[in-house]
């Protein structure tokens, strides 16, 4: 009965116009980049290697498909939240709103496996949105732009990976980009379950997010020491995997705070989903 | 009924919100094979009830049995034998009727086919929309989907929460006769809860009263009707002797109302022949009998005491 409800889910969210919104700011935005960067994307490389030119020679495809991938995944992250929050913000509360969630409820299937069906479509919705951007960045990417090694500008200065050790990072990193989605999409699931309509969970889903990101900029001793434990101060730790020497145990703390969430908020969503009233 | 197979046994249902006392003292009992009216004010708890016994509200306390087992512990069984519609019958309006009851019927425990699923929207009348979305569906029609809903996995028990509620006049007939369909062909148990007294009166084979969140009476519609006074309208040809013979009998206490060709008169049902008799013997043409409003003015009557 579990993957008969999971099914429903699939179905529902394919079937739902506001799921392609996501699909199409995605492609849209992706494809504004990447036109943006063929047009003037060497002026915007010379900005950035200005600096460096005075000790260091550039040689080969610099602007290639692997730093237009790292670019757009390094914007789009932080904006990708509300694309995911717009469906995901929506399984439970739109079901309240609609008022299918009476129905939904009176069938010979528990709370937790209809919620927990809910929640494996929205993470599948999820996977498919960054796959979606990872095909965009990476494969259109490297079409249009060509291949080449990675040039990464962080806070300890310039980093340069050699293309054929490029692979197992993307891959990492769009994994660990995943799980920060994950822990998103668990977010505004849960706030969907204490919402009777479908704008509630979204909005406070990015009012969260910002709050947090405030939280974690702001340097104030009395906050720094929460600012670790926040999940949006882990929602860039894709990005450690283009870093050399790899920071293991950053990335294993990264993972086990946004596991954490993801098993806490879930906890919540079940209890707050089989304790619930329904009187919609 | 004792002897009888009982479907739903609610005894001493309470649900509380807070200070707030929904439902304070609700029992029944319905019986395999039962239309059974489920009747009261508005606010009087019968929503609350319903939604409880679909396991949608937790009870404060009380206890739910159907099919002989505990809702509580036995959720997912009884649920597999029951369908309903609670309130207004809501679908996923992005998706074809024939979409909306496939979801449903995954859902449902049993494996549904899609000549079933066909068989099901013809029978409720809706052939030939079964691949328009319900974004463009009338009222009417979404009802006759939710009876749809109500049968695709074939259930025992079938619960209509105010299924005529915002339906025209021809809506609500096409609504009854579905409901007798279900009893009559598909041998289907039917709690019905409605506001439409004439509804029940003319389906319901037993009823409940519940008002103020507590039980009021229940039984057999016609023993609970026939055990009380009807008001009889008896159209005759001289009102005046008809009133003077009521009055000559000591039957003027019975009088209700006088209007211009009939005399109404509050009697129990064994009455009407005799008087009948007494109107012709005196030579009084009686041209029609008809007894009037019978569950409105039980109703009120139970309600307002």
């Amino acid at each position: 009965m579990f993957w008969k409800s999971t099914y429903n889910e699939f179905i529902k969210i394919a079937a739902k116009p506001r799921s392609y919104i996501g699909v199409g700011a995605i492609t849209l935005i992706v494809g504004i980049i990447l036109f943006a960067m063929k047009a003037d994307g060497m002026n915007f490389i010379s900005f950035v290697t200005a600096p460096f030119e005075q000790s260091l020679s550039f040689e080969g495809n610099i602007l290639n498909g692997n730093l237009i991938a790292f670019i757009i995944l390094q914007m789009l992250i932080i904006h990708v939240p509300l694309l995911i929050a717009l469906v995901t913000g929506d399984l439970v509360s739109g079901e309240a709103a609609m008022g299918t969630i009476r129905l939904l409820l009176t069938k010979p299937v528990s709370r937790t496996k209809i919620l927990f069906s809910k929640y494996l479509a929205g993470c599948a919705y999820t996977f498919i949105i960054l796959l979606w951007m990872g095909f965009m960045a990476l494969i259109v990417g490297k079409w249009l732009f060509g291949t080449g090694d990675l040039m990464v500008l962080n806070s300890d200065g310039l980093i340069v990976l050699q293309e054929h050790d490029l692979g197992w990072r993307f891959a990492l990193g769009f994994s660990v980009a995943f799980l920060s989605l994950v822990t998103i999409a668990t977010l505004s699931l849960t706030l969907s379950c204490f919402s009777e309509n479908s704008i509630g969970p979204i909005v406070s889903t990015m009012a969260v997010i910002i709050l947090f990101n405030i939280i974690g900029a702001l340097d104030v001793p009395v906050l720094q020491k929460i600012q670790p434990y926040l999940f949006t101060t882990h929602m860039m730790a894709w990005r450690s995997f283009f870093e050399d020497p790899l920071p293991t145990e950053k990335i294993i703390n990264s993972i086990i705070i946004l596991l954490v969430h993801i098993v806490g908020l879930l906890g919540i969503a079940m209890y707050k989903f089989n304790k619930k009233d329904i009187l919609s | 009924m004792p002897g009888e197979d009982k479907i739903i046994e609610v005894s001493h249902l309470v649900k509380h919100y807070g200070k707030f006392k929904a439902v304070e003292d609700v029992s029944f009992d319905v019986y395999r094979g039962d239309v059974y009216g489920f009747l009261g004010p508005n606010g009087a708890g019968k929503s609350t009830t319903i939604r409880t016994m679909l396991s949608l509200i937790r009870p404060t306390s009380g206890q739910i049995r159907l099919f002989g087992k505990n809702l509580l512990t036995e959720r997912n069984y009884i649920l597999q034998r029951i369908g309903c519609i609670v309130e207004k019958p809501d679908f996923y309006k992005y998706l074809s009727a024939e979409k909306n009851l496939e979801i449903f019927a995954r859902l449902s425990g049993v494996s549904v086919t899609k000549s079933k699923v066909h068989e099901i929207i013809e029978f409720v009348g809706l052939k030939g929309r079964e691949k328009d979305k319900l974004g463009g569906f009338s009222h009417g029609m979404k009802q006759r989907l939710g009876i749809a809903q109500t049968l695709i996995h074939d259930p025992e028990l079938i619960i209509l929460d105010e299924p005529t509620t915002g339906l025209d006049p021809q809506g609500i007939i096409d609504i009854r006769n579905l409901i007798l369909q279900l009893k009559n062909e598909r041998n289907k148990t039917v709690l019905l809860s409605s506001h439409i007294l004439s509804e029940i009166e003319l389906i319901a084979t037993r009823m409940v009263i519940i008002n103020k969140g507590r039980t009021i009476v229940q039984g057999s519609v016609s023993e609970l009707l026939n055990a009380q006074e009807l008001i009889v309208a008896f159209s005759v040809n001289n009102i005046e002797k008809a009133r003077q013979l009521l009055a000559n009998a000591s039957l003027d206490k019975v009088i209700d109302k006088i209007e211009s060709n009939s005399i109404l008169l509050h009697i129990p049902q064994e009455k009407i022949p005799v008087l009948n008799k007494l109107f012709c013997d005196n030579g009084i043409d009686v041209y029609s009998i008809e007894a009037k409003r019978k569950l409105e003015d039980y109703f009120l009557k139970l309600i307002n005491a």
